[in-house]
């Protein structure tokens, strides 16, 4: 475990979060909550739990994202808030 | 005092993200924007547990020199030296847990715009309101 990389890497994971909260174009959102997971993948890599990361990498990155877009296609991509 | 929260970094961080899920679940008024924040306050706990299980100087909890010496040799095992496996296998389950709550919420979410022809939670309300 190497601190400066895990601050950058803890770093970078709070600004997408926060940009996947705060971004009104509701598709936008969810390629930036898929971005967040792949941060965190890499931070559990870093971590030692290389088990964690690659079903986060395939489970939460990929199928989630896809089930995202699903619905974000499937009804409105505008968000008012 | 400055020196234990220098030396707790990560669970201050954690709980910031924490935090922004939460904020998301409770202010945004968007159905799809809830969810986000349902994801990212699931996956701040998952984080918290796995950095629980961290030791300085531990690597992958795999066995070094496992395949060899087909079981006659039996040496002892560095626990120092692997970073500790259970909290990675607990979450392992909570990670499949998360995406199956979020696809459930989704198809809530699509059943929800099918009937009222919105995703804003106040719009929502209001239709319900008249009936």
């Amino acid at each position: 475990m190497i601190l400066s990389f895990d601050l950058i890497l803890l770093l970078f994971v709070f600004i997408c979060a926060i940009a996947a909260i705060t971004i009104r174009d509701l598709l936008s959102a969810v390629v930036v909550l898929g971005a967040y997971s792949f941060f965190m993948c890499l931070l559990w890599t870093e971590m030692a739990a290389v088990d964690v990361a690659f079903t986060e990498a395939s489970v939460s990155a990929g199928i989630g994202t896809v089930l995202m877009i699903g619905a974000v296609s499937k009804t409105k991509r505008r968000s008012n808030d | 005092m400055f020196e234990f929260i220098i030396s707790h970094y990560n669970y201050w961080m954690y709980i910031g993200l924490m935090m922004v899920g939460f904020y998301a679940m409770m202010v945004k008024r968007n159905l799809v924007k809830k969810i986000i924040g349902m994801n990212i306050f699931q996956s701040a706990i998952i984080l918290f547990y796995i950095s629980t299980s961290v030791k300085k100087g531990a690597s992958v909890p795999i066995l070094e020199h496992a395949h060899e010496g087909h079981g006659a040799v039996a040496h002892a095992v560095d626990v120092m030296q692997y970073a500790n496996p259970l909290p990675h296998v607990l979450m392992l389950t909570a990670i499949v847990v998360m995406v199956a709550t979020m696809g459930v919420a989704l198809a809530v979410a699509i059943m929800i715009y099918k009937r009222y022809h919105t995703l804003e939670e106040d719009e929502i309300i209001m239709a319900m309101k008249r009936g």
